[in-house]
């Protein structure tokens, strides 16, 4: 099964730093990595939306988002539990290099 | 009378598959810096994007296919992919700030503090007994109140400004420290119910022995400041407090739930006593 890159944007509050998701972004945009960038995992678990049954269902899903007990238990939340080798990086505590060298995102690569 | 306020609108209709796809190549000729700001843009006005192999398909719009990113600022992008949306009828998103508390498991004890505390219906018990977040779009935003009176420090809200109710680590003095467990009985001196009620009737006293509003006035305002304070509440989340009457309908049916939970919990335990010891119990 193939990686899957999620990243949340967290559009509904500015807890997580602005400079370090615009900087995971632009290096997942111009890598060749495939990914799901989703507005908000909160909204997503209060909808339970079945995308969410996708990205738990995933061997390798790498979730970008916040703290990792609040990603687990909102996936719980909306009934999909993430399988225990997800990987959950967190922008809220981490700098934008520290969480793109985690995802193995080479800085500047080119790919579309 | 004053009117109940409504509940929010509630989280929009799931994404499903109406995401907008980047297709292959569709980003050349545009530096990283111009990808991330559409991508950005995209996100900030509720598209989710992928890229991904086959996901072009049903995808509401492509950028690079049906919709040009080269030479096109963020906005006129966003701009396309919205006029899909409508064009496709597809629920407009960001009409909810989602703002509720989610339970860790691991830690909940099913105590059921917070179904007592939150006065808005925001949690319930499921069919087990457990403990749930029912009606998320019943809670009220910024309020992590529920979240400070957990003994457990369970209850999270993962866009709250600090931890661990946002989901950091729980460390233990967490758990010890005064600014994360609020203990409701020396707050308002026993059960909160019991407690408003008194405090209300200790006003309607005052008032006819001395008739003397401002008194009454200031007592108000400091309850209120000692619940802000201490458990970090919006004034615009007491502002709207249930009325009196509200509250003791609330707190009668938190009991009604609590004494089923627990007749529930009794009658199980005495079908196990009828049913003999199990397997496991004789340790075989």
């Amino acid at each position: 099964m193939s990686r899957r890159i999620v990243h949340c944007h967290c559009v509904y509050s500015k807890v997580v730093p602005a400079d370090v998701k615009a900087a995971v972004l632009e290096r997942l945009a111009g890598s060749a990595a495939d990914f799901e960038a989703v507005p908000d995992l909160c909204e997503m678990s209060a909808g339970k939306d079945p995308a969410l049954a996708r990205f738990a269902g995933d061997g390798e899903v790498e979730i970008v988002a916040c703290f990792p007990r609040a990603v687990r238990w909102l996936f719980h939340s909306a009934g999909h539990d993430l399988a225990a080798e997800a990987s959950i990086h967190n922008m809220r505590s981490s700098t934008a290099d520290e969480v793109c060298g985690a995802l193995g995102l080479p800085d500047g690569e080119s790919a579309s | 009378m004053k009117p109940r306020e409504a509940a929010r609108p509630g989280p929009s209709a799931p994404f499903g598959e109406l995401h907008v796809t980047v297709e292959p190549g569709g980003f050349d000729g545009v530096d990283a810096a111009g990808r991330g700001a559409v991508l950005a843009a995209l996100l900030e006005a509720g598209h989710p994007v992928s890229r991904k192999a086959g996901a072009g398909e049903g995808a509401l719009a492509r950028l690079g296919g049906d919709v040009g990113v080269l030479d096109r600022a963020p906005e006129q992008v966003v701009e396309d992919v919205a006029a899909r949306r409508e064009a496709a009828a597809a629920p407009a998103p960001g009409a909810w700030t989602p703002w509720f508390p989610v339970i860790d498991y691991d830690r909940c004890t099913n105590c059921m503090q917070c179904l007592s505390f939150c006065l808005f219906d925001v949690y319930s018990v499921d069919g087990d007994g457990r403990i749930t977040v029912q009606n998320q779009e019943k809670c009220k935003t910024s309020c992590p109140a529920c979240s400070r009176v957990c003994p457990e420090v369970a209850i999270l809200f993962p866009k709250y400004k600090k931890g661990p109710i946002n989901g950091d680590e729980v460390k233990a003095e967490d758990i010890a420290s005064e600014s994360m467990k609020v203990d409701i009985s020396s707050l308002l001196g026993g059960d909160i119910y019991s407690a408003l009620k008194e405090r209300s009737g200790s006003a309607k006293q005052r008032f006819s022995t001395e008739r003397d509003e401002s008194k009454a006035l200031l007592e108000r305002k400091r309850c209120l400041k000692e619940l802000k304070d201490k458990l970090d509440i919006p004034s615009e989340v007491l502002m709207s407090l249930p009325s009196a009457g509200d509250i003791e309908e609330r707190a009668r049916r938190a009991r009604a739930k609590q004494e089923e939970r627990i007749a529930r919990s009794r009658s199980a335990q005495d079908q196990k006593k009828t049913d003999g010891p199990s397997t496991q119990e004789w340790d075989i």
